[in-house]
């Protein structure tokens, strides 16, 4: 009996049942082929962030009067999963692709198969008015801008006014890596540098050979067969001999062949502190730490800026240039509609503001005259001068490729050797270049 | 959970049965019969058995063979997902350089050194813990299988994590906690060394899944009759002998599986080496390794042909196992 009165429920509830089925596959190939969202509506994938983009995004969705709105889509964490990301997504041609934050150095990777949309000339011109060199080189491809600069990244020099003070170094003008280690030396503390391998470390080597007048590539338009590198030159030499002897002689204390950004911070904030190479964000987080109560006050006092340290007296450092640019998927449907959108995005005003909210320098120099930025970040002036000066790393559409070969063959620190590791490591990139090796 | 797995187990342990029955311990299992000889009940009952799994098992065989066949084919390409224009084929090319780079051979070097360490050391742990549990008092013995099966409920990279935050030189513990033992200081950085950082990433393998091989290992355990040891016991064999001679023998296929599983699994490893290491200073392993090219790279030919040879070492493993263990998994079929 129990048996008949179910078969008899189940008889009855299919009819039910295969229409609830019929509607839930419906929906499914209705937002998977169909047009899931209205005609104006844009997707924006931001890289994560304190809700900078998020608010922005709302923000130009309601000045735009209706005619689009801004609906964003959150990347993974780091920038080489946000590329893997985006890239296979372009690739496959997909059409959600509106609006993307895009870190420089993979820009060219994705602009050379034609995966971004044309910037239209009056965008172009409208929005590079005002725009800090580098923001604008790591922009371009081929001298084309192909995306749009949005807010730019730069390494300072963070340094432990103490431990300045004792060395005797006199921070009112520019240092050099020698000086710095030699300061770090004497006063027995550690150098915040990024030893791990990872592209840190990519990002501290091009800003060695960049500082000492070289490139890690010398003709980024070449092909990967024609690619020639500049490691193995007297500016990647001069470079290993910086990376060698921190490595060797120990200044990174015992955490740097595994230490990022984030372990260099730890470290520097601690007692063995002295000087570091950063981004901005140490700032935020050290008053955070502060006002969390895990940091004394005396650290953020005892703490000093200045532009990244020079390789030799005589010559203009040329610190590291990050942050984000805006491009638009070449499947998109609405491309004008996402270059409009992406004007009110870039506006200084929304710069200036992202920069007070969530700590991200603006690309736009006429952004750093808000008043509110000298108040919450006093290094602003640093940080734009330093921007002045920075240099993109390699803008090649094979930079995961040599980003990839030099971590593998300049970490840790220790283990290179100014008297092969240029050479050996130029070899393994060309090769890996030419398809003759794995990576 | 506890009781899923002892249940699982038993559904492969009669292929253990089948070398017993033939030395005529026969316990009613009804095999080694010609199909012609199935009665009609046999054979409805059968056809009911395709009818239900049938489908399942022609999605299960597209869904897994679509793939590789789609792997193999693009491993004869040049491809990199980002210059689509320049695809050309290229035939067993991608291979060549493969097998002729060192970077293959360390990384299928590590990941070996690792599947027989950490098969070694589970299998050791994971018989002492299942003879544990299989003597434990019945009222604790629910308690016991329960708690030895908390790691491995935990997910991989959740535990990777663990391990990671644990040994690392600036958040970690273990530095300070183990100073006193000799070869540990403030200053040592774990994941800075290929050997110590393997130790972290066996150590955090081992004890993940140590519970699952000592719960294959105690259905196994549970299948040797207790006439058996007693019979032994009556003859004077000591402990180690009864085990040598008749516990362990009659576990074979029990350990064959849990052997092979694990092995399996262990040459496999990614989520520990990516969490931990990322590969760096001579941890890389061949999952790694065709991730690097496929996913990071973009380079789809290479990485389907780091793939397929990361396919056909399995398939050796499976072999190597099953003509080691000189055990018949078909038997169970019912003479084939």
């Amino acid at each position: 009996m129990p048996n008949s009165r179910r078969t008899r429920s189940a008889v009855r509830n299919r009819p039910g049942g295969t229409v609830l089925a019929g509607l839930v596959m419906g929906t499914l190939v209705m937002s998977g082929c169909g047009p899931a969202q209205a005609d104006n509506s844009l997707t924006w994938y931001i890289n994560p962030d304190a809700g900078g983009q998020a608010a922005i995004a709302q923000k130009c969705s309601d000045e735009s009067g209706g005619r689009y709105s801004i609906e964003t889509s959150l990347l993974p964490n780091d920038a080489a999963s946000q590329r893997e990301q985006l890239a296979r997504r372009l690739a496959a041609g997909d059409a959600s692709l509106d609006i993307m934050s895009l870190d420089p150095p993979f820009i060219p990777e994705l602009a050379e198969p034609g995966f971004l949309a044309p910037v239209p000339e009056d965008v172009a011109e409208a929005t590079t008015e005002n725009v800090v060199e580098g923001a604008i080189a790591g922009a371009t491809w081929k001298d084309e801008l192909v995306t749009v600069p949005f807010w730019a990244n730069t390494q300072i020099l963070w340094y432990r006014k103490s431990v300045a003070e004792a060395a005797g170094l006199d921070m009112s003008g520019p240092v050099t890596w020698e000086q710095v280690m030699e300061a770090a030396r004497t006063q027995e503390k550690t150098l915040g540098v990024q030893g791990a391998q990872a592209e840190s470390m990519t990002v501290w080597l091009n800003a060695l050979i960049e500082s000492a007048g070289g490139s890690i590539i010398v003709d980024p338009e070449a092909t990967a067969e024609t690619v020639e590198l500049g490691l193995d030159s007297d500016a990647g030499i001069a470079a290993a001999e910086v990376i060698s002897t921190i490595g060797k002689d120990g200044l990174g204390g015992p955490g740097l062949p595994t230490q990022d950004e984030n372990a260099s911070l730890i470290g520097f904030q601690g007692d063995s502190g002295s000087f570091m190479v950063n981004w901005p964000f140490v700032y935020p987080a050290t008053v955070g730490a502060v006002e969390a109560g895990t940091l004394d006050q005396a650290v953020i006092d005892d703490i000093g800026w200045g532009i990244y340290p020079r390789m030799t007296e005589d010559q203009e450092a040329a610190p590291p240039l990050g942050g984000i640019n805006l491009g638009v998927g070449a499947s998109s449907d609405n491309p004008e509609l996402a270059y409009e959108a992406i004007q009110c995005i870039v506006s200084v005003e929304n710069q200036s503001e992202y920069f007070v909210t969530n700590g991200n320098p603006p690309a736009n120099t006429e952004a750093y005259e808000d008043p509110r930025i000298e108040e919450s970040f006093p290094m602003a002036e640093t940080i734009r001068d330093s921007l002045q000066v920075a240099a993109p790393r390699p803008q090649t559409p094979f930079y995961n490729e040599v980003s990839t070969g030099i971590q593998q063959r300049w970490a840790p620190p220790a283990a290179v050797d100014p008297d092969s590791t240029p050479q050996s490591s130029s070899d393994f990139i060309t090769s890996v270049l030419r398809g003759e090796q794995l990576l | 959970m506890t009781s899923a797995i002892p249940a699982k187990t038993t559904t492969a342990s009669p292929a253990e049965a089948g070398p017993r029955l033939d030395a005529g311990r026969g316990n009613g299992t009804k095999t080694g019969r010609a199909p012609k000889q199935y009665s009609d009940r046999t054979r409805a009952e059968r056809r009911l058995g395709w009818i239900l799994a049938g489908p399942a098992f022609v999605i299960m065989l597209l869904v897994t063979l679509y793939p590789i066949l789609q792997a193999i084919y693009e491993s004869l390409f040049r491809f990199r997902l980002t210059a689509p224009d320049e695809r050309a084929f290229i035939g067993l090319e991608n291979y060549l350089v493969i097998l002729s780079d060192p970077v293959w051979w360390s990384g299928l070097w590590t990941t070996v050194f690792i599947t027989v360490v950490t098969v070694l050391v589970e299998l050791v742990l994971g018989f002492a813990l299942a003879l544990v549990m299989h003597k434990a008092l019945k009222s604790v013995r629910g308690l016991l299988r329960t708690a030895i099966l908390v790691p491995y409920g935990i997910i991989t990279v959740v535990s990777a994590f663990a391990w990671f935050y644990a040994f690392d030189i600036n958040s970690g513990y273990v530095n300070s906690w183990f100073a006193w033992l000799p070869g540990i200081d403030e200053n040592l950085n774990w994941f800075a060394q290929g050997g110590t950082a393997l130790f972290v990433i066996m150590a955090s393998e081992i004890w993940k899944t140590t519970p699952f091989i000592s719960l294959l290992l105690l259905a196994g355990l549970a299948q040797v009759p207790d006439e058996l040891s007693e019979a032994a016991k009556v003859d004077g064999a000591t402990w180690w002998e009864q085990m040598r001679k008749v516990i362990i023998p009659n576990m074979k296929a029990a350990i064959m599986v849990a052997v092979l599983f694990r092995a399996l699994d262990a040459f496999r490893i990614f989520d520990n080496v990516f969490i931990m290491t990322n590969g760096a200073y001579g941890t890389e392993v061949l999952s790694l390794l065709a991730y690097r090219q496929s996913i990071s790279r973009l380079e789809i030919g290479l990485g389907s042909a780091v793939s397929v040879l990361l396919f056909l070492c399995v398939l050796l493993i499976c072999f190597v196992a099953i003509k080691l263990f000189k055990v018949d998994l078909a038997g169970t079929q019912g003479g084939r």
